[in-house]
C-alpha cells in the first residue's frame, strides 16, 4: 500500500475519524505539545519516539513518519 | 510590635528575610505568597527575581532531556501518560544507543550542560542500566563532554553506587507534590520511599534535583506544603512542572493551571528555596505560552528545558535560546557546573 498523501482518515491526536467529531481540541495540542499518537491512516496507535530536537512515530503498517525539525 | 496587622506584609518580610539573610520562607508564609491578588504578582516576581540574582547569579543553566524507555511502566502515577495502567495512546518504545548519541549531541549543541537521561520504570533492573552505562560511553566516545543526568526511579544503594560509578552526577527523582497529598497522586508506592533513594543520592555525592507537578488536585495549603519539604531536602535543583491532563490518564481532564497562578507559584517557590536552581519544565507552554517564558524568567527561575520533552513537544530549542539573549541572561557554561 502506498500512503495517501494528504488524506488524513484519524485524528492523530484521539485516533477518531477525522470526519466524525471535533477536534479542535486536538488541534490546539496536535504539533504544538504532542505529536501523533495514532496512524492518520488506519488509527493505529504508533510507536512514538519524542527527542529533544523532534519525533518518529511508526505504524506497524504504514511505517515512518517523523517531524520536521 | 507595634506596627499594625496589615503592615506585617509578606512581601516585605521577604525582602529582608529572603533577600538580604538568604532564610526561606516557612510554610505559613509560603501560603501566604500563593493567596496573594493578582495585583501583587509584578512585585512578587521582581522579588523573586532579585533574590535568584543575588543568591544564584544570572547565569541560566540549560538542559536537554530524553526518554531511553517509554511507556509501560507498571506505577500509577495518575498524572503520567507512560503508566501501563491506564488506556493511554502512549506505546511502549525504547531509544538505541545512536539514537541516545544523537539526542544528546543535538543538546549539547544548544550550549547546554545537562543532558538527562529518564526511563519510565519503578526503579532500574541490569538491563536498563547496562544501556545506561553503554549509552554514557557512547556519548564521550562522541566526544560530548557534557553532563549526565539520570531518571530512573527508585534506586537500591548498590544502584546508587553503579550511577556513581557511571560518572553520572545529577539525579532526578521528584517527590511530585506534597506529603499529605501523594497517596491521591500514586498508590503502588508512598512518597517515604521516594524520599528514601533522594537521601541516598545526596549521600552518595551526587547532585540532587527533585521537584513536581503543579495543578494536580492540591490545595493551596499542599502547595505550600510541599515547597518547604523541598526546601528540607535541600536539592540542587528543583524542576517545577505544570500539569499536562493526559488523554487515557486520570487527570485527562484536569484543567490547566493558569497562566496568573502558575507564576504565583513560581515565585513563592523561589522564595521559599532562595539557592536552589529553579527548573521550568515540562507544561509552561500550555500555562503560560510564550508571553509567561519570559516571566518566569524574570521571576525567579534560572533553570530552562530546552527541546522537548519526555512524551511531550516543547517549543524549538533555538526560541528559548534568543529569549535568554533578550533578556541579557548568559547560559551556564560547562565549565562552570564542574
Ligand atoms: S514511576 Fe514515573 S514513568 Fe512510572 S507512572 Fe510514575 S511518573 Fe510515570
Ligand atoms: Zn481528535
Ligand atoms: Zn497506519
Amino acid at each position: 500500500m502506498t500512503s495517501g498523501l494528504g488524506a488524513v482518515a484519524y485524528c492523530g491526536f484521539c485516533g477518531k475519524a477525522s470526519a466524525e467529531a471535533d477536534h479542535s481540541a486536538c488541534a490546539s495540542r496536535l504539533g504544538v505539545i504532542d505529536p501523533p499518537r495514532f496512524c492518520a491512516e488506519c488509527a493505529r496507535r504508533m510507536v512514538v519516539q519524542v527527542t529533544p530536537a523532534g519525533w518518529t512515530a511508526t505504524c506497524s503498517r504504514h511505517g515512518e513518519i517523523t517531524s520536521a525539525r | 510590635m507595634t506596627a499594625a496587622p496589615e503592615q506585617v506584609d509578606v512581601l516585605g518580610v521577604a525582602r529582608e528575610q529572603v533577600l538580604e539573610q538568604g532564610v526561606g520562607l516557612s510554610e505559613e508564609q509560603v501560603l501566604e505568597v500563593l493567596r496573594l491578588p493578582d495585583e501583587r504578582i509584578p512585585e512578587l516576581l521582581e522579588l523573586a527575581h532579585a533574590v535568584r540574582m543575588r543568591w544564584c547569579g544570572p547565569e541560566v543553566e540549560v538542559e536537554g532531556i530524553v526518554s531511553l524507555k517509554t511507556g509501560g511502566c507498571p506505577e500509577d502515577c495518575h498524572f503520567c501518560s507512560q503508566s501501563g495502567q491506564f488506556p493511554s495512546p502512549v506505546r511502549s518504545a525504547w531509544l538505541d544507543i545512536p539514537g541516545l548519541v544523537r539526542a544528546a549531541r543535538q543538546t549539547a549543541e544548544t550550549g547546554a550542560s545537562e543532558f538527562c537521561i529518564v526511563a519510565a520504570v519503578r526503579g532500574p533492573d541490569k538491563r536498563l542500566l547496562s544501556q545506561v552505562r553503554d549509552g554514557i560511553k557512547a556519548i564521550r566516545e562522541d566526544g560530548n563532554d557534557i553532563q549526565i543526568a539520570c531518571s530512573l526511579g527508585m534506586l537500591t544503594q548498590e544502584q546508587v553506587d553503579e550511577l556513581v560509578d557511571m560518572g553520572v552526577h545529577r539525579y532526578n527523582h521528584n517527590l511530585e507534590t506534597a506529603r499529605s497529598h501523594f497517596p491521591n497522586v500514586v498508590t503502588t508506592h508512598s512518597w517515604e520511599e521516594r524520599w528514601d533513594t533522594l537521601k541516598m543520592i545526596r549521600t552518595a555525592g551526587m547532585e540532587v534535583c527533585c521537584g513536581g507537578i503543579i495543578g494536580m488536585g492540591e490545595t493551596l495549603e499542599q502547595r505550600a506544603e510541599f515547597a518547604v519539604q523541598l526546601a528540607e531536602l535541600e536539592p540542587d535543583e528543583v524542576p517545577l512542572n505544570f500539569l499536562i491532563p493526559n488523554p487515557g490518564t486520570p487527570y485527562e481532564n484536569y484543567p490547566v493551571v493558569e497562566g496568573p497562578e502558575a507564576l504565583r507559584t513560581v515565585g513563592a517557590f523561589r522564595l521559599a528555596l532562595p539557592r536552589t536552581i529553579l527548573r521550568f519544565a515540562g507544561g509552561r507552554e500550555l500555562t503560560f505560552g510564550d508571553l509567561g517564558a519570559k516571566q518566569g524568567m524574570l521571576g525567579g527561575v534560572n533553570a530552562i528545558i530546552v527541546g522537548n520533552y519526555l512524551t511531550n513537544l516543547g517549543r524549538p530549542a533555538q526560541q528559548d535560546l534568543d529569549m535568554l539573549t533578550e533578556l541579557s541572561m548568559p547560559i551556564k557554561e560547562l565549565s562552570k557546573t564542574l
